[in-house]
């Protein structure tokens, strides 16, 4: 099955937010939005939830933190006891420091690695809107036009008051995927 | 973001920049020949560096003799050039991370650059921590695993295997905060460039970023995450390296001042170093409309408060050795101001504390080359204030019989300029072959302290 696309360039945000809410509000489907930075707004406008890679971080932190401290506390009180100047063998506070370090590297590394892994889902999408001024200096906006009452002409006179550069159709290939 | 802000914030970027002027702009430089000048800057780098590899070499193969270290002092310039690399690369992490999170727009121009100095600078610290076990290719002991020789464990509760823990992170962290604010500027890149060598490198590492506000929305979600992280970080950074000293009993180290003295001063001479760079970058690559007085002020207002911190430190430190009536202690600080030495304290004193003081007068923090010659005077400060502080306090130990005195050779000069070699070389090819600026948060910012449309 083929999916009409209608692309929206603008030249500035402002217009942007304001075309994206109308969208929204007027029951077209948002496919995405795409933008040269990251606009201020932009995912409230989009109805876009809080991602959940909070979650991630703290649970990859705490794994880092647990098993660096167990590793710590193994090795030096369980598998090869060493007297060091008469220290206690289990040095809980002494360990502290590198659990810190190692709940930081295993947060940060595995946040951004998962993020990565779960987005390039997303990239690697063939069609998309003209990506080359999008990097630059384009806003583009894309939805999926409701098949029932659509009509293209129509859709630019709604959207006409947003003073917009250029609006496309474009066809889209639907491989059995949700976004 | 338009009319709230009033016309007396000073524009983050001048010249009332498009946004397509951003991006042509910053990526302009990538997209042109090599300048005469970035091959003279480069190769010199490059010829210094050499000379630093040439030393190592010899060192490594002939041992650690060729270093003017004896029984007493075992620790001079090795330790005393980690020391002030490690805490060069705090003031790109505090621009990335923590500007971050107090929402400091001005940080968007410089925090590229910051960022890529913390790696640098980590690189040559982590280089002369390799260096300076002296059997360099048995570096890989530090690491905790399984091996054949019992297996031995590391003792994790020295200060030293912290270290190891602490740099490794940090450098991976900052590596990766880098490279994450790096991808939407690679996929600029890739969109405009038309060498296919480069297209090629761009598209690679720019993972097929496609501006895509769901992206984008996770993105700032790991990004805040990130600055998160690196914040506590930074800190945990310069307090570990000072637990070093702190942790043992030697007078002049065993201080419990010593981890926010540290960080302070850390960050006191890694803003010195930005400012050293980043007014040479905006100078050669013609950045004045982005790195703008603005920025160089805000960075030097920094620095009278790090600067500050730092004097105070000296100043508590002098005066609890005093007041604390322990004759170890007060010896070491009098020997360090009076004794033979004395030379590098005054050296410390004048370009740590007197120095910055010029900041106070608003003409010389917009006096762009007044704020370049300051910045090389604390950069010399710093390095002679871990000089101090760990050849000083050595030289004097508990028993006058093995006092002793400390000149370096030939060979850690050589290596002290390598290891500034290998740092600029690594800052001009980034010059060379990244944006030195952050395009997609200067263009976020483009609006800011604009009064009126924006466009």
């Amino acid at each position: 099955m083929n999916k009409r696309l209608v692309v929206t360039y603008f030249n500035n945000e402002k217009d942007l937010l304001h075309a994206t809410s109308f969208a929204k509000k007027n029951k077209y489907e948002i496919q995405d939005v795409f933008t040269p930075y990251a606009v201020h707004g932009l995912d409230d406008a989009m109805g876009l939830k809080t991602s959940k890679l909070g979650i991630v971080c703290f649970v990859l932190g705490i794994t880092g933190a647990i098993a660096k401290l167990w590793y710590q506390i193994w090795t030096s009180a369980t598998d090869w006891p060493i007297n060091v100047g008469g220290k206690p063998l289990n040095s809980f506070p002494a360990f502290i420091p590198v659990t810190f370090e190692v709940t930081v590297l295993f947060a940060g590394i595995g946040t951004t690695i998962y993020f990565l892994l779960s987005d390039s889902r997303r990239w690697k999408k063939k069609i998309r809107p003209n990506y080359k001024t999008v990097t630059d200096s384009e806003f583009a906006l894309v939805i999926v036009p409701n098949n029932a009452v659509y009509d293209f002409s129509e859709t630019k006179n709604r959207f006409k008051q947003f003073n917009y550069l250029r609006m496309e159709e474009i066809i889209e290939k639907v491989n059995n995927e949700k976004d | 973001m338009d009319n709230k802000y009033s016309i007396l914030r000073e524009p983050l970027v001048l010249g009332n920049k498009s946004i397509a002027e951003v991006t042509n702009d910053i990526a302009k430089p990538l997209e042109k020949k090599s300048s005469k000048l970035w091959w003279i800057c480069f190769l010199t780098s490059l010829l210094i560096l050499s000379i630093g590899m040439v030393a190592v070499t010899h060192q490594i193969s002939t041992g650690l003799g060729t270093w003017g270290l004896n029984n007493t002092i075992g620790w001079a310039f090795d330790i005393t050039t980690f020391v002030f690399w490690i805490g060069i690369g705090h003031a790109g992490t505090l621009i990335s991370a923590i500007l971050f999170l107090f929402r400091q727009k001005w940080r968007t121009s410089v925090n590229r650059s910051a960022e890529a100095m913390t790696i640098f600078a980590v690189i040559c610290a982590g280089a002369y921590i390799l260096i300076h076990m002296g059997r360099t290719y048995f570096g890989y002991w530090l690491i905790p695993y399984p091996n054949t020789r019992g297996p031995l464990w590391v003792n994790f509760r020295s200060p030293l295997v912290w270290d190891l823990f602490a740099i490794s992170t940090y450098l991976f962290t900052s590596l990766i905060f880098w490279y994450v604010g790096l991808i939407p500027d690679l996929a600029t890149l890739r969109d405009r460039t038309t060498s296919k060598i480069k297209k090629g490198f761009y598209k690679f590492f720019a993972l097929g970023w496609t501006g895509s506000n769901k992206t984008w929305h996770r993105y700032e979600t790991v990004y805040g995450l990130l600055a998160g992280l690196a914040t506590p970080l930074v800190v945990s950074v310069h307090t570990i390296v000072s637990w070093d000293f702190a942790t043992s009993i030697i007078p002049g180290w065993h201080t419990t001042i010593f981890p926010p003295y540290f960080v302070a001063g850390a960050v006191f001479s890694g803003f010195a170093m930005v400012l050293t760079l980043m007014l040479v970058v905006r100078k050669v690559l013609h950045f004045e409309d982005y790195i703008t007085l603005h920025h160089v002020e805000n960075m030097c207002k920094i620095i009278i408060l790090t600067g500050g911190i730092v004097g105070l430190a000296y100043a508590t430190e002098f005066f609890i050795a005093m007041y604390s009536g322990n004759e170890y202690e007060s010896f070491t600080f009098i020997n360090r101001a009076l004794g033979p030495m004395s030379w590098a304290y005054w050296i410390m004193v004048t370009c740590n504390i007197v120095a910055p003081q010029f900041f106070w007068i608003k003409k010389i923090r917009r006096n762009v080359v007044a704020v370049f010659i300051i910045s090389i005077f604390i950069n010399i400060g710093m390095w002679f204030e871990r000089f101090v502080i760990i050849v000083s306090s050595l030289t004097r130990d508990y028993l006058p019989s093995s006092w002793s005195s400390y000149s370096p050779t030939i060979i850690e000069i050589a290596t002290l300029i390598g290891s500034f070699g290998l740092f600029f070389t690594l800052f001009f090819l980034f010059a060379r072959f990244l944006p030195m600026i952050s395009i997609g948060e200067v263009k976020a910012v483009l609006s800011y302290g604009k009064n009126g449309e924006q466009k």
